[in-house]
């Protein structure tokens, strides 16, 4: 039952998202890849930080080589540049592996910077790549002689089906066994290791599927942006918003990242123009919210409405409980 | 023998913290561990589980080394244990707990996962927290819970460290119950207790532990009538 309500929800989002080219603005088209970019980032947050444990500040390196190796896919190669984001994606997933090497030596606080220290080698090496611009950057300009229109809606599209690619897969893999491994992990490593839960192997595919994922959403981000410089690429900003999304909406929760975006956009859309003031309450939103609301937006949601709609518990079914009223009295005195 | 663990040796430091211990399990067995605090105890129990390495000697299990097996392969192996500070999996239910355990330290499928889960939930009397967050368990139910996951591994060899401390006299009888019944499924055990009686209870065999070396081994009779034994472990002089 509640699985048909979610692919009828699913249906219907593709259905008015996927005809919005025919009827909607191209702003509001361009809002939404940048939005969606966003979005697939801060899932990957959610899934390495409250899923695995790895809290990571250097996502930004993933985000920036997906963006990066579009380019030079299609700038240098002549691949077609949506083609090329994937292939951007696989190969960052790839990179990801030796960079993990390094970054799991180090653990909590240490890996937090670690990772940080490791995009901004990649950025200064990138900045240092005179065939895709340098410091100064370029302009992805395999999209010469296409029409205006028909880029827009291809990204847009791309967008969209990445967000519900990105939803529905994330969705499927803590439904299944290794989801909950996943989430015994982010619970306690040392128990989950001694369930006969590979920890590290575990650890390393979550961190791979981030890097894939965060690859993705920067390769799409500067298809739709058309310009690249490593600054903007690789800026710590990208895990500092996918960071608040995720506190915003709740953490290690699978809606958290999803009402977390939909508050960060509303919030861009109206504060922005603030500058300094609107990055100042920002940043102690998040900090209330982690003080006084753990759990996020989708936590009170939960609390106050009941709703659990994108739930991955395993309940057991109480057929007992309801004949056994004085369960509880008759523990308190075992 | 299910478990022969061979000259074992562990220094963290200068710490000597286990120094040449010898000594073997039956199947079926259950072995009772005694020693002061800082024995060295729950060391050889890492040892054995694979949660810490040994800088000499070798661990044996079902007659095969598994001295550089980790511990997620020990645990699939089938030996299961829980830990004197319980560590359960806070933000997940109590069946949630166990059907983790039952997925990757069984290794079955998650509808037989569940079917573990549930018989576990029974036979450790957590039915009716099935559904609550690990995290949200009283002491004595977290140290139940700590068994009852271990439980869903499925494994042959049961490692219980300190699972008594702390509970009331009714609460451990309880206890050497469920105990009984594992052991009479054929589970062969080895437990960690300061609590005496609840481990004569059902020990078949004892060793002492003392600044990391054996100190005594042998039936509860012989150990707890040696004079070495009294004078180091209950402070008494013979």
């Amino acid at each position: 039952m509640k699985n048909t309500i979610l692919v009828v929800l699913l249906a219907l989002v593709a259905v008015v998202g996927g005809s919005m080219p025919y009827w909607g603005d191209s702003y509001w088209m361009y809002e939404f890849v940048n939005i969606a970019c966003l979005f697939i980032f801060a899932m990957m947050w959610n899934l390495l930080a409250g899923y695995g444990g790895m809290v990571s500040v250097g996502q930004q390196a993933f985000f920036g080589l997906g963006g990066y190796l579009m380019l030079a896919l299609a700038n240098l190669a002549g691949v077609n540049p949506f083609v090329a984001i994937v292939l951007g994606a696989l190969i960052a997933g790839v990179l990801a592996f030796p960079v993990s090497k390094i970054a799991f030596r180090l653990n909590g606080g240490y890996f937090a910077i670690g990772t940080w220290v490791i995009a901004e080698v990649i950025r200064l090496t990138v900045a240092n790549i005179d065939a895709v611009g340098g410091g100064s950057g370029t302009s992805l300009t395999a999209f010469r002689g296409v029409s205006r229109s028909f880029r827009e809606n291809m990204t847009y599209w791309v967008a969209l089906a990445a967000v519900l690619i990105t939803l529905v897969s994330v969705y499927l893999f803590l439904r299944s066994k290794q989801g909950l491994a996943l989430q015994a992990i982010r619970d306690s490593e040392v128990a989950a290791e001694s369930q006969g839960i590979n920890v590290a192997r575990m650890k390393l595919a979550v961190y791979i599927l981030a890097a894939v994922g965060c690859a993705l959403a920067g390769g799409l981000y500067f298809v739709s942006n058309l310009r690249i410089s490593p600054d903007a690429a690789f800026s710590v900003n990208w895990t500092a918003f996918g960071i608040f999304i995720v506190m915003i909406g709740g953490i290690g929760r699978i809606e958290g990242p999803l009402i977390g975006t939909l508050v960060y956009w509303l919030i861009d859309t109206w504060f922005s123009d603030y500058g300094t003031w609107y990055l100042i309450g920002l940043g102690a939103l998040a900090i209330l919210m982690t003080q006084y609301l753990r759990s996020g937006l989708s936590g009170l949601i939960q609390q106050l409405t009941g709703l659990d709609v994108l739930s991955t518990r395993r309940v057991l079914p109480d057929e007992r409980e309801q004949s056994r009223p004085l369960a509880t009295t008759k523990a308190s005195h075992v | 023998m299910l478990l022969k663990v061979e000259g074992a040796c562990k220094s963290y430091g200068a710490l000597k913290v286990t120094q040449d211990v010898s000594f073997a399990v039956r199947d079926g067995e259950t072995l009772g561990i005694l020693g002061p605090n800082g024995a060295g105890k729950t060391t050889l129990f890492n040892l054995i589980s694979g949660d810490a390495s040994l800088d000499a000697g070798a661990v044996y299990f079902d007659g095969e080394t598994i001295s550089r097996l980790r511990p997620h392969e020990r645990c699939r192996a089938g030996i299961g244990r829980s830990y004197q500070v319980p560590h359960p999996f806070g933000n997940m239910s109590v069946f949630e707990n166990l059907v983790t355990a039952a997925c990757f330290g069984a290794q079955v499928s998650e509808t037989e996962a569940w079917q573990i889960a549930t018989e576990v939930l029974e036979s450790t009397g957590l039915r009716e927290y099935a559904n609550k967050p690990a995290g949200s368990l009283t002491l004595l139910n977290r140290k139940r819970l700590e068994l009852a996951r271990a439980l869903a591994t499925r494994p042959r060899l049961l490692l219980l460290d300190e699972i008594a401390g702390g509970l009331t006299e009714p609460e451990a009888r309880e206890l050497v119950d469920e105990l009984k019944r594992i052991k009479a499924r054929g589970t062969t055990m080895i437990w960690i207790e300061h609590v005496v009686h609840a481990l004569l209870a059902i020990a078949d065999r004892l060793l002492v532990i003392d600044f990391g070396k054996k100190l005594a081994e042998g039936t509860p009779d012989e150990v707890m009538n040696d004079p070495e034994v009294r004078r180091v472990y209950m402070g008494i002089e013979a």
